[in-house]
């Protein structure tokens, strides 16, 4: 069945990886196949998937939409929903293969679209941020599973090797590839509720999980975001736009909001970083992310990983020329890339940013704009 | 059984941790005292609950969980080792070359533990120890936060080699640890230790005890044991044996 749920309760796993080229070239999935490939034993075929950058050049400046729906009546519920809002300018079924280890999946389509009918004093990111949440939370079985521009997400139940070859993923190119291998610790595994998680231009693989997420999925709804996909994850996807787009936050503060410093730790700083935090504290106390995680953020022009404050769950990252890697396990960068020298552990709560050496002021963080920066 | 004295070679390219780890056992049982393990990719569990004193050469990237519960092989890695090694080893010896990730050491009852460079976070975490039987974690390199995490036994010393700075680049040393001996080489800020430890200097029964292990770490290194020493050491030592023994009693 495609309805959730239809899987037990079982304890933690799950792998992670993320590769980018920093000089925005595109290039094939073997790499990040063979990455999360290295790490199946951290999956239990419950959940994979992968985000890919790049891959939609012919229509880079349109949002991509790649939608699931449980049956055909649905897609025509929300095909008739997206009319209302957009120009459609070009709609297709997502190419698949058959795999024999995935042997049922939601009827999928991928729709380009440019926005036509918004609000006035709406923003274009914000009316779209709007749809998504619709679709997702009043047009009964069906979900979007990703909403930006030039990029796709891919995923689904099954182990992420062969939902890379389901979604015909050797057809495509992108500068950057996510990657997730899932073993559901709290919450069910569904096509919906498989990782990435996306919203806009942001996506989202996570190892570990959030004790939070009520608390922030509450704090979220005071701003538009519905969390409809029954996974924690999907909370982080959403703080990101509320604290990146919309809020400004350069990614340095993002990273003490959702992975706050200690109170102990913050008494101990100058009085000038000790009030920011404070009051970042203060402000953010809701989109504090609780419990053990890793994460592999991304979107245009960055990849991002971080971990809890006390790093209660692992993730190494490494670069080579203009190639950046971020990964739960070092084997998994080694399979791919034998000759790597150096091989570094971000430090708790403390992220690590790979930047488009090309990338517009859009989304720049106050870091620097070297391409690898710590 | 005749003994073999020929290295005994596996490729482990492309297998599977449980694949590789029947290879191991087959090997063992056959007689084989010796192993050379290539191309050795993120398996899991290389060498756990083997109980003879075999040697087994590894060369690429280790798994997580290397040797652990093992009682008695030496294992020396030519590369990067990952999360846990050494989970709950009895004896024996793994030795390596390259770096460590998290928790390396993690539960350890004796045996011993080189790691040549750095290691990540919650190094030698909960390691134990009864009467005669004490494990021996010996850092090259660096290690972060959470160092010594709940340590309840052991010998645990981190040698900051390759660092220019004096002080390690870690908080929380020692946080919850109530029993064995951190030795650092360098320095450690107040600020940078965890509530159950003090900072003390080293006594004639502390070279005793650290420097037969520091001589056995330099000589499986190749390094110069006098350089070593010439810098100072500080120990930690726990304040109680039972830190939370009032927390939860009324």
């Amino acid at each position: 069945m495609l309805k959730p749920p239809y899987a037990e309760k079982d304890i933690s796993g799950c792998a992670v990886v993320g590769i980018m080229n920093i000089s925005g070239n595109n290039f094939g999935s073997e790499k990040i196949v063979n990455a999360i490939k290295c790490m199946r034993d951290r999956s239990n075929g419950l959940g994979g998937g992968f985000a890919a950058y790049g891959i939609y050049p012919e229509h880079k400046d349109l949002y991509a939409f790649h939608m699931m729906y449980l049956d055909t009546n649905r897609r025509y519920d929300a095909e008739d929903f997206l009319k209302k809002k957009f120009n459609i300018a070009a709609s297709e079924r997502i190419p698949t293969a058959k795999v024999n280890s995935i042997s049922e999946s939601p009827v999928l389509w991928r729709y380009f679209l440019s926005v036509e009918n918004k609000p006035p004093l709406m923003s274009e990111e914000d009316f779209v941020v709007q749809t998504v949440i619709y679709i997702n939370a009043n047009i009964d079985g069906a979900f979007v599973a990703s909403s930006g521009k030039n990029m796709g997400v891919f995923k689904g139940v099954g182990y992420p090797e062969d939902i890379a070859r389901f979604y015909k993923l050797q057809d495509y190119e992108a500068y950057i590839w996510l990657s997730h291998g899932r073993f559901p610790t709290n919450t069910v595994g569904w096509w919906g509720g498989a990782h990435p998680f996306n919203i806009l231009d942001w996506s989202v693989v996570h190892n570990g999980e959030l004790s939070s997420y009520g608390t922030n999925a509450r704090y979220l709804e005071m701003y538009g975001y519905k969390c409809e996909l029954m996974t924690d994850t999907e909370v982080v996807a959403y703080t990101m736009d509320l604290l990146m787009r919309r809020h400004k936050l350069p990614l340095n503060l993002v990273a003490k909001v959702i992975a706050a410093p200690l109170w102990k730790e913050i008494d101990n700083l100058e009085p000038k970083e000790r009030r920011i935090l404070t009051r970042l504290r203060q402000t953010y106390s809701s989109l504090l992310l609780n419990g053990p995680f890793s994460f592999i953020i991304a979107n245009q022009d960055q990849m991002i990983g971080i971990t809890d404050r006390i790093r209660l769950r692992p993730l190494i990252y490494a670069s080579n020329k203009d190639m950046f890697y971020i990964s739960t396990e070092e084997a998994a960068i080694r399979t791919i890339e034998s000759d790597l020298k150096n091989i570094k552990i971000p430090r708790g709560g403390e992220p690590v940013v790979a930047q488009l050496l090309t990338s517009d002021i859009r989304h720049q963080t106050s870091s620097s704009r070297e391409g690898a920066t710590n | 059984m005749k003994k073999k004295l020929k290295a005994y070679k596996i490729k482990a390219n492309g297998l599977h941790f449980k694949e590789l780890n029947n290879l191991i056992k087959k090997a063992v049982n056959d007689g084989h005292n010796s192993l050379n393990i290539v191309g050795v990719i993120g398996q899991r569990y290389i060498g756990t609950g083997l109980n003879k004193k075999i040697k087994i050469n590894i060369k690429g990237t280790a798994g997580a969980d290397l040797g652990a519960f093992m009682d008695g092989p030496n294992i020396v890695l030519k590369g990067n080792a990952q999360d846990a090694v050494g989970n709950t080893m009895n004896s024996g010896s793994i030795t390596v070359h390259g770096s460590a990730s998290d928790v390396c050491g993690i539960a350890a009852r004796s045996g011993r533990i080189f790691i040549k460079g750095n290691v990540g976070y919650r190094a030698g975490i909960h390691m134990k120890e009864y009467q005669d039987f004490k494990p021996t974690l010996i850092i090259g390199g660096e290690a972060y936060d959470f160092l010594g995490e709940y340590m309840a036994g052991g010998i645990l010393a981190v040698l900051n080699l390759n660092s220019k700075e004096q002080y390690l680049p870690s908080t929380y040393i020692g946080t919850g640890m109530h029993g064995g001996v951190i030795y650092i080489r360098g320095n450690v800020h107040q600020s940078q230790l965890g509530q159950e430890v003090s900072s003390l200097k080293l006594d004639s029964k502390d070279e005793e005890l650290l420097y037969p292990r520091l001589k056995e770490f330099a000589n499986t290194f190749k390094l110069d044991f006098d350089k070593i020493i010439k810098e100072r050491f500080i120990k930690l030592l726990p304040l109680s044996h039972r830190p939370y023994g009032r927390l939860y009693a009324y």
